[in-house]
C-alpha cells in the first residue's frame, strides 16, 4: 500500500486537527509537523505542502496556534509554531466531533 | 459566536491585513526552509544533492502559488461570504423591483445631487487657483476700488511684505475694435503691468509676455498684445503662426507677442460671465496716473509675512502718502488673499447648498431606513429560517448591510449619470457672473467622494434595520400570533424616523422659503429703468472721429437712421449702460466748499438724448436732453434724485448749477438707476449729454423696441452698413439679459436650494405616507375588531389621521426650532426679509401640515374602508 497524500477528500478539518494535536508535543517548524505527521501515521499519511502552509495560516488567523522565528538544529533560520490556550480548546472540540462521526461512520459500515 | 470572539477575530483578521507584505515575505522564507531540509534529508538518504533539490521543488509545487493559495485561504471564505449576501441581495432585488427601483432612484438622486454640489465645492472653493503658489498672492484694492499709478508706484517701491506688486486696470468689456481681415469683431481686453503674468507665474504657451519698453507706450495705442486661449481658439484657429503678427486694433497696428495657456482664465477669475479676448499693457507713466484711480493690485507675498501683517503695514503707508502728497487720490489699502477675494462673494452660498444637499442626504437614509424597515417586517420568514439553520448575528447584519450598500451603489450608479450631466450643465453656465464656474467636472476627487457617499449611505440606511434584524426574526421563530407586538419596538423606531424627515424637511424649507422670497424680492425692485424690450448694441464706430462736430453728426446720423426703423419706439446712446461699469467723479454744487475726505461724488454717464425714453428712465422734473443741446449750446446737466438730496437738500435742483466742467446747468431730475447691483440703492448720479464731450469710454446704442430681436439685429446692421462698413455687429444684448446676469448668482443658489428642499418635502411625505400605511397593515385585526364593536369610519380615520399629525407636529416643532437658530447665519444672503420672517415660517408650517394630512388621509380612507371580517379573519 502506497502513502496516502492528505488531500480534501479526507474529512474537512481533519488536518487542522492533527496539526493541533502534533503541536501540544511542543514548538515545531512547518516541515517537522509534515515529517510527524508521517512517521506517526506509520507512513500511511502523507502531508502536501500545498495544504499544510495554508492550514497553518488558517489556524494562525484564527488565532489557535502562533507562529515565531527561531534557529532549526542545524542552525537555520526557521518558523516555530506552538499551540494557544484557543487552539488546545479547539482541538478538544474538534476531536469530539471528529470522534463522533467516525463513530458513526463505522457504525454504520459495520466496523464497531 | 459571542461579540467578544467576533471582535478577537476581527482584530487577527486586521492584524493579518497590514502586515500583509512581511507575511508575504515570511511565508516564502518558511517554504524556503522546508525545502531545504528536504533536500538535506534526501542527500541524507543517500541521492545526489541536485537530484534532491529538484526532487523538494517538484513535490513543493509552485512556491508562489502555494504562498499564494496559504494567503487566499481566509479571504476566500470572506469574499465567498460576501459573495453569498451580494447573490442573496440581488435575488431580493429582483423580487422586490418596486422597492429596489424607488430606492435606486431616491439614492440616486440624493447622492447625483451631492455629488454635483462636491464638484462645485471642490472646483470654487477647495482646488488652489491656477497660479504658482497661489495661496502667497493678495488682492490690494483701494477700499472696494482702485488704486492710482503714482500710489500704486509708492506701494510697490516701499513695502517690505510683498517680493512684488503687478496690477491690472479693469476689464474693458468690447473697447477693442479688431478690424483688418476678416469679419471686423468687438474684442474685450484687459491692460495688465508688465509683471502682471510674471507675478502670477503663468508662462505663455506660445511668445512671450510685454518686455519693459512695449509698456512705456501712450495708452490708447499698445505696441504689443497676449491673446487668451479662447480667443486664439476661436478667432486664429489655434494657429500658431499668429505670434509676431500685427493685428489692426482700434485701426492702430498692434504685434501679437504671446498666447497664454488655456489653464489660466482670467475672465472666470476676475471677471466672471464677460470673457477677455486679449491683454495689452498698462504703461506706468504720468499720463495713466492722470487717469486718477485705475489699478487693481496683486502681490506676491515674501516667506514669512502674511496678510493680515502686509495690511498693517500698507495702512500705515497709506497714511504717510497721504499726509506727503496731497495732491493725490486717496487711498484706503485693503488687502485678501487672492483665492479669498475670488471666491468670497460665493463661498457663503456654496457651504449653504453643501449643508443643504447634506441634510437631504440625511432625508434619503431615513427614508430609505424606513423603507427596508418595512421591508423587514414581510420578510420575517426568511430572516427566521436562516436564524434556525444556524446564520448568527452577526452573518445577518452582515447580508443586511451588504444588500443596502449593494443598493445605495446602485443608486450611484444613477446618481453618477446625473452628476455628469449636470456639472456639465454647471460648467456651461456663460451667463452666470460666478467666478469658476467652468472649471466645475467630475473628477478623481468627486469620483472618490461618489463611491465614499453610496457606501456612507448604504451603510447609514441599512445600519438601524441591520440591527433590528435579530429581533424580526425572533419574533416569527417564537410565533407568538400577534402581527401587532412584533411591530411595537419598530414602530417606534419608524415614527422617530419619520419625525426626523419632517424636521429636517422643515429647516431645509424655511431656509429655501427665505431665499426664495428675498430672490422674488431682488426681483420685484424697482430698478429705476425698465428693462422688457430693450436692446442694446456698441456703436463706436471703427474709424476715429476727429472732434465733436465729426461725433455729432455721427449721432445724429445713428439715431436718425435707427429711429426710423419699423417698431422702434425710442432711441438713445449711453456710455455706461445699467448695471455695468463704476466711473464716479467728484461733483459739487456751485459756491458750495466740502472738506477734503466728505466731496460729494457721483457716477458719471454721458448719454444722448432719446437715452431717458428708450431706458425707460423716468425724469421727475424738468425736462431730458434734447438734439439742441450740442458743443455750442449752453453746457447743461440732468442728476438724479439721490445727488439733488445730497446737492441742494430740501430746494429745488432745477436751474442749480453743478461744478462739473466749469459749471453745468441743471435742467432735469430723473429716478435713481440701480447700477451696481439689484441689491444696493442707486447712489449719486450725474448725466450729461453726449454732443457736449468727447470723454466716455463707449457707445453704446439703446432701443426700446417691439420687434423680435434677430429681427431688429439685421435691420439695425443693414441701416448702419452705410455709416461705417467696417462697424463690429458681434453682441446684441438686451437690457433683460443685464438684469438677468445681475440676478445670476442668486437665482443659481435659489433653484438649487429649492429642488433641494421639493426634493426633501417629497421624501417626507412619501415616508409619512409608508409609516402610516405599514402601520394600519400592522393593526388590520385591531381595526377589524374595532369597526366590529361599532366604531364608525369617521372615527377611525380621524384616530389615524391625528396618529399622523402628531407625528407632523413633533417633527414641525423641532423644525421650527432648528430653523429659528439656524436661519441667522442665512442673514448675508437674504433681501428683504427677516431671518426670522413669520410668513414663511407660517407658510412652511402650513405646507407641512397640509401634505402630512394627505400622507396619512389615505391610509386613513382605506383603513375605513376595510371589511371587519375579511381583517379579522386576515391572521
Amino acid at each position: 500500500m502506497g502513502t496516502e497524500k492528505l488531500k480534501s477528500d479526507l474529512m474537512p478539518g481533519t488536518l487542522d486537527m492533527m496539526v493541533l494535536k502534533i503541536l501540544t508535543r511542543g514548538h515545531l517548524h512547518g516541515y517537522a509537523i509534515a515529517q510527524l505527521i508521517q512517521q506517526l501515521s506509520d507512513d500511511l499519511l502523507r502531508v502536501e505542502e500545498g495544504s499544510l502552509y495554508p492550514a497553518l495560516q488558517r489556524l494562525e488567523l484564527n488565532g489557535w496556534i502562533e507562529g515565531e522565528w527561531g534557529l532549526s538544529a542545524n542552525n537555520r533560520r526557521a518558523r516555530f509554531y506552538k499551540l494557544t490556550p484557543d487552539g488546545r480548546k479547539h482541538l478538544q472540540a474538534e476531536s469530539a466531533r471528529y470522534r463522533q462521526v467516525t463513530g458513526a461512520v463505522a457504525r454504520i459500515m459495520g466496523f464497531a | 459566536m459571542s461579540f467578544g470572539m467576533i471582535w478577537k477575530r476581527f482584530q487577527h483578521r486586521l492584524r493579518y491585513w497590514a502586515q500583509h507584505s512581511e507575511r508575504h515575505q515570511s511565508l516564502l522564507e518558511e517554504m524556503d526552509f522546508h525545502i531545504q531540509s528536504k533536500t538535506q534529508d534526501l542527500v541524507g538518504n543517500g541521492i545526489p544533492e541536485k537530484a534532491a533539490r529538484a526532487a523538494a521543488h517538484r513535490e513543493f509545487g509552485n512556491m508562489t502559488m502555494t504562498a499564494e493559495e496559504a494567503r487566499a485561504t481566509w479571504i476566500a471564505q470572506w469574499i465567498s461570504d460576501a459573495l453569498q449576501d451580494l447573490k442573496h441581495a440581488f435575488r431580493g432585488m429582483r423580487r422586490d423591483a418596486g422597492f429596489t427601483t424607488f430606492v435606486i432612484l431616491i439614492a440616486g438622486l440624493g447622492i447625483g445631487a451631492s455629488s454635483t454640489i462636491f464638484s462645485v465645492v471642490d472646483a470654487l472653493l477647495l482646488r488652489p487657483l491656477p497660479f504658482h503658489d497661489a495661496t502667497r498672492l493678495v488682492w490690494i484694492a483701494n477700499e472696494e476700488w482702485s488704486i492710482q499709478v503714482s500710489q500704486f508706484l509708492d506701494f510697490r517701491e516701499q513695502n517690505k511684505s510683498f517680493s512684488d506688486l503687478a496690477g491690472v486696470a479693469g476689464v474693458s468689456a468690447g473697447d477693442t475694435e479688431l478690424t483688418g481681415t476678416g469679419e471686423p469683431e468687438r474684442l474685450t481686453s484687459s491692460p495688465v503691468t508688465q509683471n502682471f503674468f510674471t507675478l502670477l507665474g503663468v508662462q505663455p504657451m506660445l511668445g512671450r509676455s510685454f518686455t519693459e519698453q512695449e509698456c512705456d507706450g501712450k495708452v490708447g495705442n499698445p505696441p504689443a498684445a497676449v491673446l487668451s486661449y479662447g480667443f486664439w481658439q476661436s478667432r486664429f484657429a489655434s494657429d500658431p503662426a499668429v505670434v509676431g503678427r500685427s493685428l489692426t486694433l482700434n485701426g492702430k497696428p498692434v504685434t501679437v507677442v504671446g498666447v497664454l495657456p488655456a489653464s489660466f482664465d482670467f475672465a472666470s477669475l476676475f471677471s466672471p460671465g464677460t470673457p477677455v479676448d486679449l491683454f495689452v499693457p498698462w504703461p506706468l507713466t504720468a499720463e495713466t496716473n492722470q487717469f486718477g484711480n485705475t489699478l487693481q493690485a496683486i502681490g506676491r507675498l515674501k516667506p514669512g509675512a502674511t496678510t493680515q501683517n502686509a495690511q498693517a503695514e500698507f495702512t500705515l503707508l497709506a497714511k504717510r502718502l497721504d499726509t506727503e502728497h496731497p495732491e493725490r487720490n486717496p487711498v484706503v489699502p485693503k488687502l485678501t488673499p487672492l483665492q479669498g477675494h475670488v471666491n468670497g462673494r460665493v463661498s457663503p452660498a456654496l457651504m449653504l447648498l453643501a449643508c443643504a444637499v447634506g441634510v437631504v442626504m440625511l432625508i434619503v437614509c431615513a427614508n430609505l431606513s424606513n423603507l427596508q424597515l418595512a421591508r423587514l417586517a414581510t420578510r420575517q420568514k426568511e430572516m427566521a429560517m436562516r436564524t434556525a439553520v444556524g446564520a448568527g448575528r452577526f452573518r445577518l447584519l452582515r447580508q443586511m448591510l451588504t444588500e443596502s450598500v449593494a443598493l445605495s451603489c446602485c443608486g450611484a450608479v444613477f446618481g453618477l449619470l446625473l452628476a455628469v450631466a449636470s456639472t456639465h450643465a454647471i460648467s456651461h453656465l456663460d451667463a452666470f457672473n460666478i467666478p469658476l464656474l467652468a472649471s466645475v467636472k467630475l473628477d478623481g476627487n468627486a469620483l472618490g467622494f461618489t463611491l465614499l457617499a453610496a457606501l456612507l449611505t448604504g451603510v447609514l440606511f441599512g445600519l438601524l434595520p441591520a440591527l433590528q434584524v435579530r429581533s424580526f426574526a425572533l419574533a416569527e421563530a417564537l410565533k407568538d400570533g400577534s402581527r401587532g407586538s412584533s411591530g411595537h419596538g419598530h414602530a417606534w423606531v419608524r415614527n422617530g424616523l419619520v419625525v426626523a424627515e419632517i424636521a429636517f424637511a422643515c429647516t431645509l424649507l424655511v431656509g429655501a422659503g427665505l431665499l426664495i422670497r428675498s430672490f422674488l424680492g431682488v426681483l420685484n425692485v424697482k430698478p429705476g429703468f425698465q428693462p422688457e424690450g430693450v436692446a442694446t448694441l456698441r456703436v463706436d464706430p471703427s474709424f476715429r472721429l476727429s472732434g465733436l462736430p465729426q461725433q455729432n453728426s455721427y449721432i445724429d446720423e445713428v439715431l436718425a437712421r435707427v429711429r426710423a426703423l419699423p417698431g422702434v419706439r425710442a432711441a438713445g446712446i449711453a456710455d455706461i449702460l445699467p448695471l455695468g461699469g463704476d466711473r464716479s467723479w467728484q461733483v459739487g454744487a456751485k459756491g458750495q466748499v466740502y472738506p477734503r475726505d466728505q466731496h460729494p461724488e457721483a457716477f458719471m454717464r454721458v448719454v444722448s438724448d432719446g437715452y431717458f425714453e428708450s431706458a425707460g428712465i423716468h425724469l421727475l422734473a424738468g425736462r431730458g436732453f434734447t438734439e439742441q443741446d450740442r458743443a455750442a449750446s449752453e453746457p447743461v446737466a440732468i442728476v438724479n434724485e439721490t445727488l439733488a438730496r445730497t446737492l441742494w437738500p430740501g430746494r429745488n435742483a432745477v436751474d442749480q448749477i453743478v461744478t462739473q466742467d466749469g459749471g453745468r446747468r441743471v435742467v432735469g431730475v430723473v429716478a435713481d438707476v440701480r447700477h451696481m447691483s439689484l441689491e444696493t440703492p442707486g447712489g449719486s448720479e450725474m448725466y450729461r449729454p453726449m454732443r457736449q464731450t468727447s470723454d466716455y469710454p463707449a457707445m453704446n446704442l439703446v432701443v426700446r423696441t417691439v420687434t423680435p430681436q434677430e429681427q431688429l439685429a439685421a435691420s439695425i446692421r443693414a441701416t448702419l452698413r452705410p455709416l461705417d462698413p467696417n462697424l463690429p455687429m458681434g453682441r446684441f444684448d438686451t437690457l433683460q439679459a443685464l438684469v438677468d446676469k445681475a440676478v445670476s448668482p442668486r437665482r443659481f443658489l435659489v433653484l438649487l436650494l429649492a429642488g433641494f428642499a421639493g426634493f426633501a418635502l417629497l421624501l417626507a411625505s412619501v415616508g409619512t405616507y409608508a409609516v402610516i400605511s405599514h402601520s394600519v397593515n400592522q393593526r388590520l385585526q385591531e381595526i377589524g375588531i374595532r369597526m366590529a364593536l361599532g366604531a364608525s369610519a369617521t372615527n377611525l380615520q380621524s384616530h389615524i389621521l391625528l396618529q399622523t399629525l402628531g407625528l407632523a407636529a413633533l417633527g414641525l416643532a423641532l423644525g421650527m426650532v432648528a430653523s429659528s437658530a439656524l436661519t441667522g447665519t442665512l442673514d448675508s444672503m437674504l433681501f428683504g426679509v427677516t431671518p426670522g420672517d413669520p410668513v414663511t415660517f407660517i407658510g412652511i408650517g402650513a405646507l407641512l401640515i397640509v401634505v402630512a394630512a394627505v400622507a396619512g388621509y389615505l391610509p386613513a380612507r382605506r383603513a375605513s374602508r376595510i371589511d371587519p371580517m375579511v381583517a379579522l379573519r386576515a391572521n
